[in-house]
């Protein structure tokens, strides 16, 4: 195939992805996005392929493919919607890695000759691309680690961190500099490994530093990096759809960190640099004038029953007691006897940006009454009972009215405003980020203390009886 | 120790201080309940009933009393007429007391108590805290007198309370004004709008005015000077002359339009306000009807004879001083429920023995006699109306607050104008330095480069955040394109090692490309309408 053809394939392989990206705007276009991205993956391996005919390597890059797609797609299929942030995390690491093994590949043989200028811009690309990949690769370990519960997700804060960090990062510019510096080909891969495992070491603490509640904006960062990683590997090999599908998804990723930052109030760097989830003690004092009310699953059933409108608000507690089916069960219950039923999620609910509309969806609720904080939050006042399943800083009314609070100012779903709130809690503990949260406390607040799937059973039998 | 539940002897009281269910949550505090036998009788709670759930059931008056280490009872200890005998000699010395008390009004009682040492607790002295609000029974009981009262007038009045369009013509929906808006008067005013018809309500404490309208009521606003009636303890207060004034003018104006009063003031420890002159009723529609619920202290209306239902100038004027008890059953469940609160916090051991705890707020204000001694009146609780202001922190004034958040507004924006100006500097040094020194084909992929991150910002906007998850997995899935970086290194590998270093990362970039298409895939079948 000519050079030409290969090239007009990776513009129909680019469009595709754009397409792909954009198709994901709605529900009804967003399955025929996914096709497109497969089409475009494709035909850009296919016309890669094809670009060097028949040559000796074909057959060690099928079997290669193929082993890989027998990995992933079992893997896919089997993996259960809780454990989605768990995956992507894993995911995002795999995209790190190769963007590391790439990276010393094109530098040992680069496919491109280059010299003067070009040559040492090639080996800055060669450089930023390993250094990226690393600490994606690494860092999205970590993040899979912590969401699935096999390391300590409590944000570890190691003394003088910020100056670890800022060490680790000089040390790379340096190695760079000498790198840049070096005509020894062996030199250069000794510079490049020592990188390596300084860049994977700074992923692995920076991640570390990252308490359990900014787990979506971690994992949104590192699916930009994993964009930016490709996109430096494409500039390295000079390959202009590998930087426009970079391009695509670290910008894509991005704007998820930047919304997720936003619901949360608080600013990028601050999540970054970690620490978060230590504040034990409450700005408020407790006041000594404060009663939880406890309820019954009866009685709940009972306000249900009664109440012409519910909105219910899930959260991670939710995904942890695998309780979405009963949910939905209680929606349709609920549903057939005309109680207008809606879904109020808030952006950092779970562990990933809309985790909790892909666990909803799973369940079977309709998507057209799960709805963002934004388009339910002037609903509350006219709403007569709100459930607050395994939820709790997005529900955390400090935040809108005790400025001295940690949280303050951090958008959260106003459902103290409703008529009547029930809490689905397990104990009496504070949320991730280990504020107070004074909702409990609150007149029309009643708490459900339980484990969420086993209230929620008892709601559902409750309501059908 | 063993709680005592005797019959009520006032006439026509037809509560009973402990039902079945409130009896078995008392045994699992560790006590033991005697019930008079036929205590429950007039709430519809037979003695059986009672022995289901372990209660002793005792059939001799005087022994109950002498048994009972705790009596609860809904009235206030009196004579008991066919004994001969004032229920608080009966009891046994040391023993504990709750029920109805009013020691404001009944300091002979108060004195007799605590002669005979008996610890006893006025649930009508509960401080109103919000933290005390399940044990308030007397929020519970005028929750029913409001609901009952609209019943009573409903059943005085000849009209319907909705307004009809029929074949026979055309009905007027009622008109009712509800004056005061404490817990009766938003329970009469919830009865009376769900039973269709028009209702206003008059309060001297404009907070309330935001609970009326949930309630459904229009609010009854006085064109005067904004002064505010609210109390402490979300009391009312007195009001000064003018303001009385322009009230009056307003219920007489509202007199001759309505056709249902129901009144509900009350002033804690004064008797309560004439707000209904004997002009007003004569001015109202025949047939009309007004319920008092402020008759057994004195009444609102000039007119009200308590504990009757009159009839003047063709208005009945119902007086009646029982309405909860007029409910019985679910007047006793409430004001049994109530009780078993009150005894859970007097029994934080559960082993049935009650612990008179003075520091707690709540229980210092419930005691009115403690052993021997008269704790009645409690030290002024620092329970103010609603606007709390910690001590010594002066309010900062709406001005104040207005510019301090300005002065804010203003250096965050300042910092943020400074932030996008060196945002700009190091974005025009970075492209000098690219558009001087890089060579042409460098440009040409960095165009390439930041022309996709302005599409992907462009393109990621529109997807909406319930799909966020598929994007990240999709987008996962694409950048598996560096598969392509990948393939061409393994295809073109001169040395060994670069070969294994290839293959490693087409399979595990395969990998992300089949898994991230396939979860995506799974993903998006699931959103269904």
């Amino acid at each position: 195939m000519s050079t030409g053809m290969v090239s007009v394939a990776y513009v129909v392989a680019s469009v595709l992805f754009i397409l792909s990206l954009g198709g994901l705007s709605h529900q009804e276009s967003a399955r025929r996005g996914n096709l497109y991205g497969v089409a475009g993956i494709i035909i850009a391996v296919g016309a890669t392929l094809a670009s060097f005919g028949s040559d000796g390597g074909i057959i060690a890059i099928a079997i290669a493919i193929l082993i890989g797609a027998g990995i992933g797609i079992p893997i896919a299929n089997k993996v259960e919607m809780t454990q989605m942030p768990q995956l992507v995390a894993l995911l995002h690491s795999f995209v790190g890695l190769a963007a590391v093994l790439v990276g010393f590949s094109g530098y040992i043989e680069p496919l491109v000759a280059t010299t003067g200028t070009e040559h040492t811009i090639h080996l800055v690309e060669v450089f930023l691309g390993i250094f990226i990949g690393a600490v994606t690769f690494t860092g999205s370990l970590v993040a899979c680690g912590k969401l699935d519960g096999r390391i300590d997700s409590k944000a570890l804060t190691l003394p003088g961190r910020h100056l670890m960090n800022l060490a680790a990062i000089i040390a790379c510019v340096v190695l760079g500099s000498w790198f840049l510096g070096t005509d020894s080909t062996g030199l250069g891969i000794l510079y490049l490994v020592i990188m390596t495992v300084i860049a994977c070491v700074l992923g692995v603490h920076l991640i570390m530093a990252i308490g359990g509640a900014d787990m979506p904006v971690v994992v949104s960062m590192l699916n930009s990096y994993s964009g930016w990683a490709a996109a430096s590997i494409g500039f390295m090999l000079g390959n202009d759809l590998l930087i426009v599908v970079g391009a695509l998804v670290g910008s894509s990723g991005a704007i998820l960190s930047y919304i997720m930052c936003k619901a949360m109030n608080r600013s990028f760097i601050s999540v970054i640099l970690g620490g978060f989830g230590q504040t034990t003690s409450s700005a408020s004092a407790a006041d000594p004038d404060q009663t939880v009310h406890e309820s019954s699953a009866d009685d709940v059933c009972e306000e249900l029953r009664n109440a012409d409108s519910v909105i219910i608000v899930p959260g991670y507690g939710m995904a942890v007691a695998q309780a979405q089916n009963g949910v939905s069960e209680m929606t349709k219950i609920l549903r057939e006897r005309g109680v207008n039923v809606r879904f109020g999620i808030h952006p950092v609910a779970g562990r990933l940006p809309g985790h909790m509309n892909v666990l909803l969806a799973e369940a079977h609720v309709p998507y057209d009454i799960v709805l963002e904080m934004d388009e339910i939050n002037d609903d509350f006042p006219s709403t007569d009972v709100v459930l607050v399943i395994g939820a709790n800083d997005t529900v955390n009314p400090a935040a809108a009215e005790d400025p001295g609070s940690p949280i303050a100012g951090m958008p959260v779903l106003e459902v103290w405003k409703s008529r009547q709130v029930v809490v689905l809690k397990r104990g009496r503990a504070t949320g991730y980020s280990g504020v107070e949260n004074p909702l409990v406390f609150k007149d029309n607040t009643r708490m459900l203390f339980g484990d969420a799937k086993d209230s929620i059973d008892k709601l559902v039998t409750g309501l059908r009886g | 120790m063993k709680i005592g539940i005797p019959k009520e002897i006032f006439k026509n009281e037809r509560r009973v201080a402990a039902t079945p269910p409130s009896v078995h949550k008392l045994i699992g505090l560790g006590y033991e309940v005697i019930v008079e036998a036929g205590a429950g009788e007039a709430a519809h709670y037979a003695d059986d009933a009672y022995e289901k759930v372990d209660a002793v059931i005792a059939a001799d008056t005087t022994a109950l009393w002498q048994q009972a280490d705790v009596i609860l009872k809904v009235r206030a200890p009196m004579d008991n007429p066919s004994l001969g005998k004032h229920e608080v000699d009966l009891m046994k010395e040391g023993a504990f007391l709750v029920s109805y008390l009013w020691p404001a009004q009944n300091a002979e009682l108060l004195e007799k108590l605590a002669a005979r040492k008996i610890t006893s607790f006025a649930i009508d002295s509960l401080p109103r805290i919000s933290r005390a609000q399940k044990m308030d029974a007397l929020s519970a009981m005028a929750n029913i007198a409001g609901y009952r009262a609209v019943i009573e007038a409903a059943n005085n009045f000849g009209r319907f309370f909705t307004g009809q369009v029929t074949a026979a013509g055309k009905v007027p929906p009622a008109k009712i004004m509800v004056i005061g808006a404490g817990v009766a008067g938003l329970a009469a005013i919830g009865a009376a709008n769900s039973m269709g018809a028009v209702v206003r309500a008059f309060d001297t404490r404009l907070e309330v005015k935001e609970q009326v309208e949930s309630m459904g009521a229009e609010f009854l606003m006085l064109d005067f000077a904004d002064e505010d009636g609210s109390g402490s303890g979300g009391y009312a207060k007195q009001m000064s002359d003018e303001f009385i004034k322009a009230e009056m003018a307003l219920f007489a104006e509202q007199a001759k339009e309505v056709d249902i009063i129901i009144t509900t003031a009350l002033i804690p420890g004064k008797p309560a306000p004439k707000l209904i002159t004997a002009d007003m009723v004569k001015s109202m529609k025949p047939g009309s009807v007004i319920v008092d619920l402020a008759s057994e202290r004195g009444g609102n209306c000039e007119l009200t004879e308590p504990g009757k239902v009159a009839h003047h100038h063709d208005v009945t004027l119902i007086g009646y001083t029982d309405l909860p008890s007029r409910m019985a059953k679910v007047a006793s469940d409430l004001y049994a429920t109530n009780l078993v609160h009150l005894m859970t916090e007097l029994t934080p051991e559960k082993d049935g023995k009650p612990v008179v705890d003075m520091e707690d707020t709540v229980i210092r204000g419930l005691t009115v006699v403690n052993d021997k001694d008269i704790t009645w009146p409690p030290p002024q609780p620092e329970a103010p109306a609603q606007p709390q202001h910690k001590p010594g922190t002066e309010e900062p004034s709406p001005a104040e607050v207005q510019a301090r958040k300005e002065a804010a507004e203003q250096a965050a924006r300042k910092k943020s104008l400074i932030g996008k100006v060196a945002l700009l500097a190091v974005t025009v040094f970075a492209l000098y330095g690219v558009g001087a020194h890089a060579p042409e084909s460098f440009l040409s992929h960095f165009t390439v480069f930041v022309l996709s991150c302005f599409i992907g910002w462009q393109v990621i906007w529109n997807v909406t955040p319930s799909l966020h998850t598929p994007l990240m997995s999709v987008t996962n899935a694409i950048s598996g394109i560096i598969v392509i970086g990948a393939i061409l290194h393994l295809a073109q590998a001169e040395s060994f090692v670069v070969g294994i270093l290839a293959f490693i990362a087409v399979l595990i970039a395969s990998i992300n490309i089949g898994g991230g298409f396939y979860v995506t895939h799974r993903m998006l079948k699931m959103f269904r309408k």
